[in-house]
């Protein structure tokens, strides 16, 4: 029995036991999180576009996609006439999906990162497997760092959660850097002055 | 063969071993500019450090939380002393399933255990999808770095080979026509895939779940297509909880390509609606290495990569010099205690710069365990003869001053009067590709009785 045979090897062979040290706060001085934010996306081969809310959601889609096929959204008011993804039994479906128009729960400004979490991917495979993909943020959602990223959220209160820092890249071929592996071809972060 | 004759075939194209040791010094530039731009790094590495120890010395209670967690959250989970052990609980999964083709993302774990070999021998059709494994894996090669396997081929290599397996236009190499096909290619086989595997950057021992970092995102279009999904980690993986992520994650990508952060870092705590989610952890050795008080600080590793992309003799050997799963100088301290493969001579496989432990983020005293291992005896029998029989005979003149004493007087004699022909020939390890100094007409000593002696 493997279980039994590892916990006894450790319990023999580990070290005396040291204690956790204590994390400090770490703030980051700049308060314009927002300009920080921008900046880092687009440096990471991300789109921002500013929205004032809801309504100018299907204008920039338009603007930036000018002949998709399809559109799939996690809520019907972003897009008249998209598909809505609870329509959606099965994830491979979703294979012809150009756009996915999702929502995050907030961006952190020191690596454009965006947390999302399964209710708000309806499919867990749904940013990863269109083309494109859309994320609307409210700008009021940002944090500065990876440790006040993590004080904001339970991991676990979903069964899936993922930070998305750009669109999927590579460099696997001389250091190449190409957009689009095997993720969404590219990012476009809506950000909101208004909750949408 | 030993590390130092694989090295020296490597070094026979010079164009390519230039070609190579500037691909990494890049990756490392990067690395420096966004570690300096965080103003706490050090102070990141130091808590990173700490944490890393602290887990080892509670390991077993904080598996048996993480076990008791993931369970919790409907999640299968198995142990496995070894390799073998890994490969087979993945085979009875996947039979279970009755599930026949498995994609893989990243994970030098199973390359560790051999898990590809095993299953392609039972007839599981295995895709390794991050594409530097890919092409490696077409290659039918093992990859040459932990972050980018494939980084000592060439473009017009990767376009040729691409031509042969997949089908591409002969003689197009353009990276970005290269990556689109296998885009497609790999789609296709995420679509119909029955089961996905992935590696684990880190698991939570609090929450029961596993963190997995790509930028691909090939670990999450496996895992969320194919019905079945299965984790494997080494039990040295564990964090005690989430918010010691935040610490992790801001150093590794850093450290290992000069990003702020991978594209995708995924939280998988519960499997997906009328999925299945299995997690493996493996010993296979570390528990052992555990034991070792001078080595066990290996074991805080956390794969960035960042000691080869430094390292002086890994970035002009080349992975494959060293026979390992893992190369480069963290490889050269975990080969001796475990069972990964490569060359007996590895803790030899450095110049002692330290270079290695100014850039880990996790502050591994790598160049000290490499002396360490060097007074192993099975280690020091490993190093080359040539250089045992020349330690024997300094150690010898050293203890003989008059024959110290004339050897010195001839040596300098001998290197002005001899013809060149004479001193740079094969024998002379040293010369190969140096020039010694101008022998001075006095030594030291001759020069101090002169001088200050009689006074």
């Amino acid at each position: 029995m493997s279980r039994a045979e590892i916990l006894k090897s450790i319990g023999k062979h580990k070290p005396p036991r040291r204690s956790l040290p204590e994390i400090p706060v770490f703030d980051t001085p700049n308060p314009d999180l927002l300009q920080q934010f921008r900046q880092v996306s687009e440096g990471i081969e991300g789109t921002v576009i500013r929205i004032s809310g809801r309504v100018e959601i299907s204008k920039a889609i338009h603007e930036k996609f000018s002949d998709v096929q399809q559109i799939a959204v996690s809520r019907s008011s972003f897009f008249p006439k998209a598909l809505e993804l609870k329509n959606f039994n099965d994830p491979h479906q979703l294979a012809d999906v150009d756009v996915a128009i999702l929502t995050g729960q907030f961006g952190v400004a020191e690596n454009g990162a965006i947390w999302l979490r399964e209710t708000d991917l309806v499919h867990r495979a749904a940013p990863f497997i269109c083309q494109h993909l859309v994320i609307v943020l409210h700008e009021k959602q940002l944090v500065a760092n990876m440790h006040q990223a993590y004080q904001r959220i339970q991991i676990d209160d979903n069964g899936y959660g993922v930070f998305i820092a750009g669109p999927s890249k590579t460099a696997d071929i001389e250091q190449s850097l190409i957009i689009g592996a095997h993720g969404a071809r590219s990012l476009t972060v809506l950000l909101s002055e208004e909750e949408c | 063969m030993n590390h130092s004759q694989s090295s020296e075939k490597f070094l026979r194209d010079k164009q390519r071993t230039g070609w190579h040791d500037a691909s990494l010094w890049f990756v490392r530039e990067k690395r420096d500019a966004v570690a300096k731009a965080v103003p706490e790094w050090e102070t990141l590495r130091t808590l990173a450090s700490e944490i890393k120890q602290q887990v080892l010395s509670d390991l077993d209670q904080y598996l048996i939380s993480f076990e008791k967690n993931a369970q919790k959250n409907g999640v299968h989970v198995h142990w496995a002393r070894d390799g073998k052990t890994h490969n087979e609980i993945v085979f009875n999964i996947l039979q279970k399933h009755h599930a026949r083709s498995l994609v893989k993302s990243k994970s030098m774990l199973t390359e560790e255990c051999g898990l590809n070999e095993f299953l392609l021998a039972n007839d599981i059709e295995v895709i390794d999808t991050d594409l530097g494994e890919r092409i490696v894996q077409l290659a039918e090669e093992p990859p040459s770095h932990i972050v980018m396997p494939a980084i000592h081929k060439k473009k017009a290599e990767i376009g040729e080979l691409f031509h042969q397996t997949i089908g591409t236009e002969k003689g197009n190499s353009d990276p970005a026509y290269l990556t689109e096909a296998a885009r497609q290619h790999l789609r296709e086989k995420f679509l119909r895939a029955e089961a996905a595997l992935t590696g684990v950057n880190f698991a939570i021992a609090e929450t029961g779940g596993v963190v997995v970092c790509t930028n691909e995102g090939n670990a999450d279009m496996g895992v969320h297509l194919a019905p079945l999904q299965i984790h494997s980690m080494g039990i040295e993986k564990i964090l005690p909880r989430a918010e010691h992520l935040g610490i992790f994650l801001r150093l590794l990508a850093r450290s290992a390509t000069g990003q702020l952060l991978t594209t995708y870092t995924s939280h998988y705590h519960r499997p997906k609606p009328g999925g299945e989610m299995h997690i493996i952890i493996v010993d296979n050795g570390r528990s052992e290495q555990l034991g070792q008080e001078k080595f066990r600080q290996s074991l805080c590793c956390i794969r960035c990569g960042a000691c080869m992309n430094t390292c002086p003799v890994y970035r002009r050997s080349g992975g494959h010099s060293y026979g390992s799963v893992i190369p480069g100088p963290i490889g050269s301290i975990l080969t001796p205690g475990m069972p990964i493969g490569g060359h007996p001579d590895l803790p030899f496989a450095s110049t002692l710069c330290g270079s290695c432990n100014d850039v880990c983020p996790v502050k591994i005293d790598i160049h000290q365990q490499l002396y360490h291992w060097r007074q192993h005896s099975e280690i020091r029998q490993a190093a080359a003869p040539g250089k045992k029989r020349l330690m024997q005979f300094a150690a010898w003149l050293f203890s003989h001053p008059q024959a110290y004493r004339l050897a010195g007087k001839t040596a300098r004699l001998f290197l002005r009067m001899l013809p060149r022909k004479a001193i740079y020939h094969r024998w002379n390890h040293w010369g190969l590709s140096r020039e010694l100094p101008v022998a001075p007409r006095e030594s030291f000593r001759e020069w101090y009785d002169k001088n200050e002696g009689k006074k």
